[in-house]
């Protein structure tokens, strides 16, 4: 057998370059074309991530075209401030990502750090104002169906009089839609930070390097897929139908 | 002739079958065959399984009354066969088991492009398959494999929520497998092999992967909507939240229509293949064969509609949804009238492989012929719900995907195994199996038309259904046979076959151009493709693997290494 290894391994090892680089992998001929898999791999991911939100999205549209009056009352309640702060949270999250990939273009270490540490406390911050809004939903009562059990969806009558024609499902219809789709998009955010996470591990291994920064690059553009989902969510979720308000 | 032909100089005595060796080599590896043969088995437990469920509901049809299940049983047994047999066989059964082991070696790569990716997919599929036998041992599920709500998610008192999430867990095998399928084309083709250099049946696999990208994640929200549903009481297709039932078929046949397309498009791959190579002839109109894959990927997501012409959907949506459905004909009738074209003054020989996509042909122009009745609203109206429409289907998919499946796995099993099976019992299989198969199925068009509604285990005591009944239950027994005959002789071949050449049929294809089975690199010195798809060309003009003929130096990259050495 051990002749047998040796056979296989120069048999591999006679197409490809001769210094190869360390993180290459055995099946690639070179790292422009690694790079070039993971960046179409990526992409493609993404597609399919509009596909999954897609759905969502689907169920919104149809449901604001049936209830419009029930969805701006719903929508009247969410914060719009706390909405506003993590947009800009995460457009700048965005800016500090897009930095990040420069300076490992570019082959610095410690800015490379820097700007990955930052998207990550930017990153952490979104989530801790959502959590901060999912308190409020808890508070108010506005927890859609038995999600949370013996704590069923009320919406205030006293001080939200219902619009005529809305019944109080509607509402929780709602809000099971906001749930649904920024609880999917915090979950994303979730995965992006375990991803900045890898990313800041090696980059202080000093594993990125011009020649060798795909990773980065492709974290990257998930990153930024993340933040795009949310500038949709933000004026769909928030801001439709905010001038109707009183 | 095989001396003549191209066999690598030097063949390898460690092949991708004996390189490694124990339980760990197997489940950790990272090399698409091996992959794929974990995938062959995988499919092959949930096909026998699926295969017992309709042997079930054929022993319940043979006699009008309900003797052998409770209707609750039945329903359990129906909705069983169906999610196993369309989620965990017919979907990944060629993309996962033949297309993962002949993507890299038709294109010239050593691997898919992401070869740990392609592991976690096995992975996911049968963790998505543990999760619904889970769900089938802890008393079943009864919705039918549509999950129709509303009675999936308020009435119905079995484990949907268990079943549902083994198909959102299958779903994402399938999604990285497309993936891994179109970034591996886009970018590790050998050098030389150009996009109209493919063999056909990459380019079904390219159009494959495509609909599973764009549909399977729609499927994958839509259960896990139901699931969460049943779970917390709260949802979008409840009606008593003012939610819309109908919502959930629009997004449920955005998948699952072009599902039909996941099941049959490679298997047209493979009969493409079948069919150009053992007519040792080029294809006819390699290009309309090619694009109308494409045609089929890209229509298939725009009939969803044609199921639900009885579901309150807009009598304009159900023309516009009718006359797309008829459009889908015209790229499917492309590829059957260019498989007969090439058959015409070709040398045919009809190896067991040949017989599967003889019988395809055949088989698929009765599931589409009849699919275009059930595009025709007024027809289609009249046999919603019946037998008509099962045996349609059974046609498309079973006709289509299995006879493709089977055809594939006899055509490429020298290739994975290293041995040749028994051909005059693969040949008496391919005819017991045409016969059981035609047996089953078209007593069901007569009987469907004459209105037997699908989904029931008792049918009123009419002579002539029962008699029809009666030879679908005995062409399922057939058809039962004739499968289990495959089954034994390819384990048997195994072991026992004798060994096959790195080219068998002595054909052109770069899978041909490797030992059998070919190493774990695939090959030893990385191919230069300087010849066209089906290019049956004299044999010397065959021997050019692994040596590099200065007119073809503009198909490789300027610092391709194998080039100073030769």
């Amino acid at each position: 057998m051990a002749e047998g290894h040796a056979i296989t391994h120069e048999g591999a090892g006679a197409q490809r370059e001769h210094h190869a680089h360390a993180a290459l992998a055995h099946h690639f001929d070179n790292l422009e074309q690694q790079r070039e898999a993971g960046t179409i791999g990526m992409w493609v991911f993404l597609v399919q991530e509009i596909m999954f939100f897609g759905g969502l999205f689907l169920a919104y549209t149809v449901y604001r075209w049936q209830f419009p009056a029930a969805f701006v009352a719903a929508s009247n309640h969410l914060n719009v401030r706390l909405g506003a702060t993590n947009t800009i949270v995460l457009i700048v999250s965005s800016l500090t990502m897009a930095l990040a990939v420069y300076y490992a273009q570019t082959g610095s270490r410690r800015n490379q750090l820097i700007f990955l540490l930052v998207t990550m406390a930017l990153g952490t911050t979104f989530l801790v104002i959502k959590g901060i809004e999912y308190y409020d939903k808890y508070r108010d009562h506005l927890i859609p169906g038995s999600l949370i059990p013996g704590r069923p969806f009320h919406w205030d009558t006293v001080q939200h009089p219902l619009p005529i024609g809305v019944s109080e499902h509607n509402l929780e219809m709602f809000f099971w839609i906001y749930f649904a789709m920024t609880g999917l998009h915090a979950l994303h955010m979730i995965i992006g930070l375990g991803i900045l996470a890898y990313l800041v591990y090696y980059a202080y291994k000093g594993r990125f390097t011009p020649e060798y920064h795909a990773p980065v690059e492709i974290s990257g553009l998930y990153w930024h897929f993340v933040d795009i989902v949310w500038i949709f969510l933000f004026p769909l979720l928030y801001l439709l139908g905010r001038h109707l308000e009183h | 002739m095989e001396e003549t032909l191209a066999t690598p100089s030097e063949t390898p005595r460690v092949n991708y079958l004996n390189a490694r060796y124990g339980l760990k080599s197997w489940l950790l590896t990272k090399d698409h065959k091996r992959i794929a043969l974990l995938y062959l088995g995988g499919v092959s437990l949930f096909f026998l399984l699926g295969g017992i469920y309709a042997m079930l509901i054929r022993i319940e049809l043979l006699t009008p009354k309900g003797d052998l299940f409770q209707s609750q049983t039945y329903n359990k047994v129906f909705t069983q066969h169906g999610i196993i047999m369309v989620f965990f066989f017919l979907i990944p059964a060629i993309p996962a088991v033949l297309g993962n082991f002949l993507v890299p070696i038709m294109i010239g790569a050593k691997d898919l492009a992401f070869p740990r990716i392609n592991l976690l997919s096995w992975y996911i599929y049968m963790l998505g398959g543990i999760l619904t036998i889970w769900a089938l041992l802890s008393g079943g599920v009864d919705t039918g494999w549509t999950f129709y709500v509303p009675y999936s998610t308020n009435f119905s008192n079995t484990y949907v929520v268990l079943a549902g999430l083994g198909v959102f867990v299958s779903g994402f095998s399938s999604i990285l497998t497309g993936l891994n399928f179109i970034v591996t084309i886009h970018t590790m083709r050998a050098p030389g092999m150009t996009w109209f250099r493919l063999p056909l049946f990459i380019w079904s696999h390219y159009a494959t992967s495509l609909i599973m990208i764009l549909g399977t994640p729609v499927i994958a929200i839509t259960v896990l909507l139901v699931a969460l549903e049943r779970i917390a009481h709260i949802g979008i297709f409840d009606p008593r939240l003012g939610g819309d039932p109908v919502l959930f078929q629009h997004m449920f046949w955005f998948y699952s229509h072009p599902a039909v397309y996941i099941m049959i498009l490679p298997s047209m791959g493979v009969i493409s293949e079948l069919i150009a190579n053992f007519s040792r002839k080029n294809i006819f109109g390699y290009s309309f064969v090619a694009f109308s894959s494409i045609a089929i990927a890209v229509f298939g997501f725009l009939v969803w509609g044609h199921h639900m012409f009885v579901s309150s959907q807009s009598i304009y949506a159900g023309m516009i949804f009718s006359f797309l459905s008829f459009a889908v004909a015209i790229p499917s009738a492309v590829k059957v009238f260019n498989w007969s074209a090439t058959l015409f003054r070709g040398s045919v020989s009809y190896d067991t492989p040949m017989l599967y996509g003889l019988g395809l042909i055949g088989l698929f122009l009765i599931g589409g012929m009849t699919g275009l009745f059930l595009a025709a609203i007024g027809l289609d109206v009249h046999v919603t719900d019946t037998y008509f429409v099962v045996a349609h289907f059974h046609y498309v998919m079973v006709g289509g995907t299995l006879m493709g499946y089977l055809g594939g796995l006899h055509y490429w099993w020298p290739k994975i195994s290293g041995r040749m099976y028994p051909e005059s019992w693969g040949r008496f299989a391919a005819l017991i199996i045409f016969v059981g198969f035609n047996l089953t199925f078209f007593p069901q068009f007569v009987v469907g038309y004459m209105g037997m509604p699908r989904r029931y285990h008792a049918y009123p005591d009419i002579p002539i259904w029962q008699v029809l009944n009666v030879m679908s239950t005995a062409g399922a027994t057939i058809l039962g046979f004739g499968m289990l005959i495959p089954m034994v002789y390819l384990i048997w071949s195994m072991r026992y076959g004798r060994a096959a050449s790195a080219n068998p049929w002595a054909l052109p294809g770069l899978e041909w151009r490797t030992s059998s089975p070919p190493p774990t690199e695939n090959f030893t010195v990385t191919p230069v493709v300087t010849w066209e798809a089906y290019e049956f060309a004299p044999p010397e003009e065959l021997k050019v693997i692994g040596k590099l003929e200065p007119r073809d130096r503009a198909d490789y990259p300027p610092d391709y290494p194998a080039y100073t050495e030769s």
